[in-house]
């Protein structure tokens, strides 16, 4: 027999449809949910603008998308005289790629009541409701962000043009900043759970008082939900894009479907993005659980498969909301000033409070006193920020004596 | 350091723009959609200018305050009969031509202040873009006819000198 055989020794014909069917499935939900995000976005910032928004196409124009992409497949295709002709293709597609790749390890639904552990029977057959579930999946999805950034970079660069440049150098600076950041808030996140799998870490997260944006303090949550805009390029932290200063930024020289491919990147990103701060800390397709005494909620619906994913789409939209509203509300930060939050406040203080919770794991890994161990470990990461605090001080007067500008 | 976070800004402007939100979704957006509804200009907005013909002298003091020349006036004097028996007869002005291009026209309103004689009106109008940017230039005919939109004037305030301009 042939060596492949061995490989697809329990791999049938239903097992690989099932899996077609589910990267099709998934595909069109990620496009689907752009197009609906897109039109979500402009229809909530009218609504906060007192506008009507987009009204014409569909009903409640809902089609605008649709319409607006159409228009742009068939615009000219530009390639600027002193672009770098390979990277200068290649950079929309370094940018969509991971975009798309990242839904593949979202949980979308699926039941995980009684320990069932995601796994819903579709075909005779149990499987979850998400693509992949890679056992290094949060590794995977910091990895696809990291590459989201060269897309931008790359745009930016092979250009040949000053405004993209300078665009990309802010999103190279941004994006790595905030990513140490992001990363650390994850830390806190996996350290919790104790497992890298997406399907591991929704599964644990059983109640709300389990699910880890209340397991790990609301600390770590913040410190993501501000990193995760900053990642994304999103108000108030557009400074790649920033319109009045550089143009469009690092996509000003691209145009028709280039430029959509970096635009659906940017509105499928907020959609995943979203995806993830659920999974993560929000338990994914879990439904609403606790009971405190007298006061309990099951939030389960009774509505069979779709019950998991109905609880994900609803979580899913609080956050869209929430990006959406920090957009239309919050003013630009200025670059000193973004720099400044990231390095001085997030990355610290995600560290602090990684240190914490890593502290008070191990005191109940040794049966130590609980109280005593979070007393002086806080004390201590409070020396540390006192210490910091006047680190910076003191370097702000030693500029401020040279007569630098920040 | 640098920056302190300001939160309760921060939740305010968050309040202001919800706040809106629930506003627009109860009670609909500002929104005009012009073609479909027309929209009321207030009284007193600079629309067009009318022309009352009777009034006008050709004293062309409106054609040479105007910042970008775009009145033209020509005219000529007739003779009119005497107001009592025997008088000798008046010499009245008599309008040829009152063209305004509203091609050039910036709608600062100078010639409608200048007019010692009331012959010139704001008049509230908007809709009167052309294909043709020479049809822009209105005629006296025209301009007499914008007279029908022009809205009453507003009262005079109290202790409002009742002898000056009429």
């Amino acid at each position: 027999m042939l060596a492949i055989d061995v490989l697809l020794d329990k791999i049938d014909l239903t097992a690989v449809l099932i899996v077609l069917f589910k990267v099709v499935v998934v595909f069109i939900i990620g496009l689907v949910a752009t197009m609906f995000m897109v039109w979500f976005e402009r229809k909530i910032i009218s609504g906060m603008q007192n506008r009507i928004g987009p009204n014409k196409a569909g009903p409640f124009g809902i089609l605008q998308t649709l319409a607006d992409g159409i228009k742009l497949f068939f615009k000219e295709d530009l390639l600027p005289d002193r672009a770098d002709r390979f990277v200068f293709r290649l950079a929309p597609f370094l940018a969509f790629v991971p975009a798309f790749l990242v839904w593949s390890i979202i949980p979308l639904g699926g039941d995980f009541t009684n320990g069932k552990g995601g796994a819903i029977k579709i075909f005779g057959r149990y499987t979850l409701v998400q693509l992949a579930d890679p056992p290094i999946g949060v590794l995977l999805l910091l990895a696809l962000s990291g590459i989201a950034v060269y897309g931008i970079m790359l745009a930016g660069w092979s250009s040949g043009s000053k405004y993209p440049l300078l665009g990309s150098v802010r999103a190279s600076a941004q994006m790595v900043s905030y990513e140490a950041a992001l990363g650390l808030s994850i830390a806190a996140v996996l350290l919790v759970a104790g497992t890298l799998s997406t399907n591991g870490i929704v599964a644990v997260q059983t109640s709300l008082s389990k699910w880890h944006v209340v397991a790990t303090g609301v600390v770590p949550f913040v410190i993501f939900l501000i990193a995760a805009t900053a990642e994304l390029n999103r108000p108030p932290f557009d400074l790649v894009e920033a319109e009045q200063e550089l143009v469009g930024g690092f996509n000003t020289e691209y145009s028709s479907l280039r430029f959509a491919l970096f635009f659906l990147a940017e509105f499928m990103n907020t959609v995943t993005m979203s995806a993830v701060i659920v999974t993560l800390f929000f338990g994914g397709p879990q439904p609403l659980k606790f009971e405190q005494g007298s006061l309990h909620f099951n939030g389960n619906l009774h509505l069979g498969v779709l019950n998991g994913t109905v609880w994900f789409i609803a979580k899913l939209f609080v956050f869209l909301y929430i990006y959406v509203w920090f957009r239309a509300t919050l003013p630009r930060l200025r670059y000193d000033q973004l720099m400044n939050l990231g390095w001085k406040v997030l990355i610290p203080a995600s560290l602090g409070w990684f240190m914490l919770l890593a502290a008070q794991r191990v005191a109940t890994d040794n049966n130590w006193n609980k109280w005593a161990v979070s007393i002086i470990s806080i004390a201590i990461l409070g020396v540390c920020g006192l210490l910091l605090m006047a680190a910076t001080r003191a370097s702000a007067k030693n500029r401020e004596r040279e007569g630098a500008m920040f | 350091m640098g920056l302190k976070p300001k939160v309760p800004g921060l939740v305010k402007g968050l309040g202001v723009t919800f706040n809106t939100m629930m506003n627009t979704f109860k009670n609909g957006s500002n929104t005009v959609q012009y073609p479909h509804e027309k929209e009321a200009p207030p009284v007193r907005a600079r629309g067009v200018i009318a022309l009352r013909e009777d009034n006008c002298t050709s004293c062309m003091l409106c054609a040479r305050s105007c910042p970008d020349w775009c009145i033209y006036i020509e005219g000529h004097k007739e003779l009119a009969p005497p107001r009592r028996a025997g008088g000798a007869p008046r010499k009245v002005n008599k309008l040829d031509r009152f063209d305004i291009d509203y091609a050039l026209c910036m709608y600062c309103g100078i010639c409608v202040e200048v007019c010692p004689f009331d012959a010139l009106f704001w008049s509230p109008e908007y809709e009167y873009s052309e294909p043709k940017i020479a049809d822009l230039l209105h005629d006296k005919t025209k301009l007499g006819e914008w007279m029908e939109t022009v809205p009453e004037a507003p009262e005079l305030e109290v202790g409002a000198d009742k002898k000056g301009k009429k």
